[in-house]
């Protein structure tokens, strides 16, 4: 499982690996904003932990059908499926890979991006802090949705359709978490709700999308 | 490890292919897998390494021992021939990749990203992994495609080594490998829609799915 991680991320790293795909997404909607938006402080500083969010998730979803596509097209998926490693792990290490690969650097750019847009003192810790608990839930969702799509040709759009509602609860609990936080009003409540769709994404979903995996390979 | 199969029917998108299949393959044993193009050779390799279920019979084998060559070798261009073959061989638990390398005459190429080989070489590749596997039974798909007699005679010579050392391969191919082998036409078993089948069969299947077809 560990060679399979390796691989994926040093995959990721070479050239047309798409390593900062979403990285670079999220750099120009944080960018765009506040052209779109206009100068006022206060308007953007209000707004700014709930643009972080969607730009984070959409940043997210753009590279969300390479996870199985790839290796289904040369082959490899199938070859993973006769290994002794069961599909369940190959789908919990394919999300952890692509959470390294784009949740992390994401978590990680927010806070700075956050100065674009005003975010006041506390918000960089909040949007740091709900974007690390809240990604590994988009990642794991992800991968169930691209195993849901990973024999169709052109499955990107199929894939966000599907996956975009299942992402919309970790959304507003964790905007709404980074809101609070930012605003200094108490943001446990929907920390801990999302903190559980997390827990629960990433305990359930590997089981379906191994699932529904063996079922695209037939 | 033996396989053994009983009364198998395999089914591609619902349709049955390949009826009333037995066969075994003992240790030491090969079996060439013949018939025509369409005739089902994938669909019945496919099944007996467990990536589909069968539609009626069983396969007695453990899934962990087979190793399925399929038509895709499953390389990674931007990785090299020593890191595909690396990240096989971890995969499956084992470490050394020389026997691999020098099988199948890939010393030269190991640094060299795979997307840089030629088509005869990534299928060397491909057949490379085979031996880091490290499992018994070999089922593969049309080995021999895009390799020039030299490396037909390589993959020859690996396959006989390996049925010396107590392995066992069910190769699907159109040329003759110059080895010791028992053939399997598939074309006798071919299914066919009009042939009556036992009830139970037909009632396994008929009726669902031929409300898609």
């Amino acid at each position: 499982m560990i060679a399979l991680l390796v691989r994926d991320l040093r995959l990721a790293m070479r050239a047309g690996g798409g390593f900062g795909l979403g990285l670079a997404f999220f750099l120009i909607v944080s960018t765009l904003v506040p052209f779109g938006v206009g100068p006022e402080a206060k308007i953007l500083s209000r707004i700014a932990p709930g643009i972080l969010w969607v730009g984070a998730l959409l940043a997210c979803l753009l590279s969300l059908d390479r996870i199985f596509q790839l290796d289904f097209e040369d082959g490899s998926l199938d070859l993973l499926a006769t290994a002794p490693i069961p599909m369940e792990g190959i789908v919990t290490v394919k999300a952890l890979a692509h959470w390294l690969v784009t949740g992390l650097p994401l978590t990680l750019a927010a806070p700075l991006l956050g100065m674009l847009m005003n975010l006041e003192r506390p918000g960089h810790f909040w949007i740091f802090l709900t974007l690390l608990i809240g990604t590994p839930a988009l990642s794991m969702i992800g991968a169930f949705g691209a195993a849901l799509t990973v024999g169709l040709k052109r499955g990107g759009l199929l894939l966000s359709l599907l996956v975009l509602p299942l992402y919309i609860p970790t959304l507003i609990f964790g905007a709404e978490a980074a809101t609070r936080g930012t605003a200094g009003l108490p943001a446990s409540t929907p920390l801990l709700m999302m903190a559980g769709i997390t827990a629960g994404s990433i305990a359930l979903l590997p089981f379906a999308a191994a699932a529904a995996l063996r079922v695209n390979l037939r | 490890m033996e396989l053994r199969v009983e009364n198998l029917t395999v089914a591609r998108g619902g349709v049955p292919v390949l009826e009333g299949l037995a066969f075994t393959l003992s240790p030491g044993q090969v079996l060439i897998l013949c018939g025509p193009n369409g005739s089902g050779k994938t669909t019945l390799l496919r099944t007996l390494a467990g990536l589909q279920p069968p539609l009626v019979g069983s396969v007695s084998a453990d899934p962990e021992q087979i190793t399925y060559g399929a038509h895709a070798d499953g390389l990674k261009a931007t990785l090299s021939v020593e890191e595909n073959l690396r990240f096989w061989a971890s995969v499956h638990g084992l470490s050394d990749i020389a026997p691999a390398v020098d099988g199948f005459n890939l010393r030269g190429l190991l640094e060299r990203p795979s997307a840089n080989l030629s088509a005869g070489q990534k299928r060397r590749l491909g057949l490379a992994r085979l031996l880091v596997t490290g499992r018994p039974i070999w089922l593969l798909d049309e080995p021999t495609v895009s390799l020039d007699a030299a490396s037909v005679t390589l993959f020859a010579d690996a396959v006989r080594s390996h049925v010396a050392g107590g392995g066992s391969a069910l190769i699907a191919t159109h040329i003759d490998l110059g080895l010791q082998a028992e053939t399997l036409d598939v074309g006798p078993f071919k299914a066919n829609a009009n042939r009556p089948r036992s009830d139970d069969q037909r009632d396994a299947y008929a009726d669902f799915d031929e409300a898609f077809l």
